[in-house]
């Protein structure tokens, strides 16, 4: 079973400020990590791999600096990990094209894993992007999957059903942060991380379409939240008394 | 020509409300997509100057085939414009039909509007500290669109227009839906709740939510809510009752977050919220930071006590 899991960095989005006088959300600072839900990818690759055999690589597009990030999915498991230094347009069309064309040079690929969506922009485009550029079917947010060799079944929610679709190999298959628990390296893996390999391809090298975006970002505003942050801690009727005396005021006792 | 589809009719007869701004100032024709049956004719009622009914053999929704259905209906057209429901189907639906047509997509759009003859759209980003603005580049723009998000247009007995009948084969993917369980579905709506009581991981089991919805009972349009693993993780409720970032986004007068650690991902969907109320045993908690009124203590102390001196404050 060839995996190929498909992982991003993102900035940490809870560590983002508004800066006052521009509006802007300010993101010089701010760290980074690989998206929480692309950990849950790699787990559940993992897993599937251990039971099926075969063989797991980790794909990210994005800033150089990734490679630091992506040795923590090597430490989980991966087998290996191919990069694609990427700066440019971060336009969905765009990013897509670029993991496709690394996806068909990396070659064999029976199931590629992607997280229902990236926490910073959550979207989850990519996974249904990629899919449809491959020609692949898709099974998306998936909470479970039974993997055997021939065949997969993903389970899902959708509004008040659950949905289980089955496909043979390859497919495209996104999934939430319920589907496991995603396990933390040990310091032994962490060594070991380094002598696994890493690839490092050129974008332009992968696409033979030009890279036009298809949208263009005209701003990026800041939406600030202002609370009032009263918080009672004393004693407990008192607290109350007086919280119930605030909603009252607030006119929404009704 | 702006296209509008989705499987949800609530959701259409919204995105045919948007559609027909658009088509105002686009000066273009506004059309439904009607996979399967239904009523077509609703559709021109509220708007639509036709309806493309597809006959396919394809029974129940699936991306891969949904999107091909699509994608051949898009061929015959100059078209500006496909707003889709934002709904789980619709949202692994645009991206598909986007990247066949090569064209940009946005999710889960807050704003929709013709800017010097460009498509602009807005989207929260960051877990709602930031909203991104975009124009379209290319054709047609493809948009989903969170339900309710529009008002549908008031019925109209008089409008008329054409139905097209399309048979449109597609071929078939090798996957295929096995299975559908309906979950026991509530009906309840927190998106236009006026008072929400929110339960979280606070919450020792199931049965305890009860004493929200005592709670919440006190308060006229009320409805229980939960974070994210009250729902998917432990199932205590459905996922109608869900809010958040991947949940139901809210704006009541007044919601009280019970037993909630307040992870920016459970406040991106309470952020339209008129007033906060949060009560936790961890006086450090982050939610104390998204709130306007706190009570610091064990919900189970907390929650009769304040249930008892809602009642007597009203009467
Ligand atoms: C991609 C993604 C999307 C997500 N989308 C959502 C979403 O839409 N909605 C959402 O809610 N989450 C979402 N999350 C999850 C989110 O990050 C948090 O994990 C989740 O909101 C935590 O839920 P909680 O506050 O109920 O539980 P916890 O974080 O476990 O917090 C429980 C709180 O209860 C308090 N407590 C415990 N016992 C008591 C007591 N007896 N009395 C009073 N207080 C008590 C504790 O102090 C704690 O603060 C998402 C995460 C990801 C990765
Ligand atoms: N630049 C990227 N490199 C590799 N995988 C990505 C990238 N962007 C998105 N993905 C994958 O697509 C998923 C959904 O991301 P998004 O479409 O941004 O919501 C992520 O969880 C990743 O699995």
């Amino acid at each position: 079973m060839e995996i190929i899991v498909c992982a991003k960095q993102i900035v940490d989005v809870s560590d983002i400020k508004i800066d006052d006088k521009t509006n802007e959300p300010i993101l010089k600072g701010v760290d980074d990590k690989i998206s929480d839900i692309d950990k849950n990818a790699v787990e559940e690759g993992i897993k599937i791999k251990d039971e099926l055999g075969g063989n797991l690589t980790v794909l990210l597009v994005g800033p150089s600096e990734a490679t630091e990030n992506i040795k923590e999915l090597l430490a989980m498991g991966a087998d290996r990990a191919v990069m694609v230094p990427w700066d440019g347009s971060s336009s969905y069309d765009v990013v897509s094209k670029i993991i496709a064309g690394a996806i068909e040079k990396i070659g064999d690929h029976d199931l590629i894993l992607c997280g229902e969506a990236s926490l910073d922009l959550f979207s989850g485009q990519t996974g249904p992007r990629i899919a449809a550029l491959l020609d692949l079917p898709q099974i998306t947010y998936a909470q479970s999957l039974d993997a055997e060799d021939e065949k997969i079944v993903g389970h899902k929610d959708v509004g008040g059903k659950v949905v289980s679709i089955e496909s043979t190999y390859p497919v495209l298959v996104t999934v939430t942060k319920e589907i496991n628990e995603p396990r933390l390296p040990s310091l032994m893996d962490i060594l070991g991380a380094s002598n696994k390999p890493m690839d490092v391809w050129d974008a332009e090298s992968l696409v033979s379409d030009d890279l036009q975006p298809g949208l263009e970002t005209v701003e990026i505003k800041g939406v600030p939240m202002e609370r009032k942050k009263i918080v009672f801690h004393d004693d407990l009727d008192e607290s109350i008394e007086k919280v119930v005396e605030k909603l009252a005021k607030e006119g929404v006792l009704g | 020509m702006v296209l509008v589809y989705s499987e949800d009719k609530d959701i259409t007869l919204e995105l045919l409300s948007k559609g027909s701004e658009l088509t105002e100032s686009l000066d273009e024709e506004l059309s439904a997509v009607l996979i399967g049956e239904d009523d077509p004719d609703q559709y021109i009622r509220h708007g639509a100057d036709n309806v493309f009914v597809v006959k396919t053999d394809q029974e129940t929704f699936k991306a891969e085939e949904y999107s091909d259905i699509l994608v051949e209906l898009m061929k015959e057209g100059e078209d500006e414009v496909l707003l889709l429901g934002a709904d789980k189907n619709g949202q692994e639906l645009a991206p598909r039909v986007a990247s066949k047509l090569d064209t940009g997509c946005v999710s889960e759009c807050t704003a929709l509007y013709v800017e010097n003859e460009d498509i602009i759209t807005e989207r929260v980003i960051y877990s709602g500290k930031a909203l991104a603005v975009e124009r379209f580049d290319s054709k047609p723009a493809v948009v989903t669109v969170p339900p309710k998000l529009f008002d549908p247009l008031p019925e109209d007995e008089e409008r008329s227009g054409e139905l097209i009948e399309k048979e449109i084969e597609v071929s078939p993917y090798p996957s295929k839906i096995v299975d559908i369980k309906e979950k026991e579905s509530v009906g309840v709506d927190v998106e236009s709740a006026e008072t929400i009581v929110s339960c979280g991981r606070g919450f020792d089991n199931k049965e305890d939510i009860e004493i929200a919805q005592e709670l919440a009972n006190n308060f006229e349009g009320n409805a229980v809510g939960c974070s994210r693993p009250i729902s998917a993780d432990l199932n205590w409720l459905p996922e109608e009752h869900w809010i958040g970032l991947s949940g139901h986004k809210v704006k009541p007068r007044l919601y009280i977050a019970v037993g909630i650690s307040g992870q920016i991902q459970h406040i991106a969907g309470i952020r339209d919220s008129d007033i906060i109320l949060a009560i936790n045993k961890d006086e450090d908690a982050l939610i104390f930071e998204s709130a306007d009124y706190g009570i610091v203590g064990d919900l189970y102390e907390v929650l009769p006590k304040l249930i008892e001196a809602v009642k007597e404050k009203k009467t």
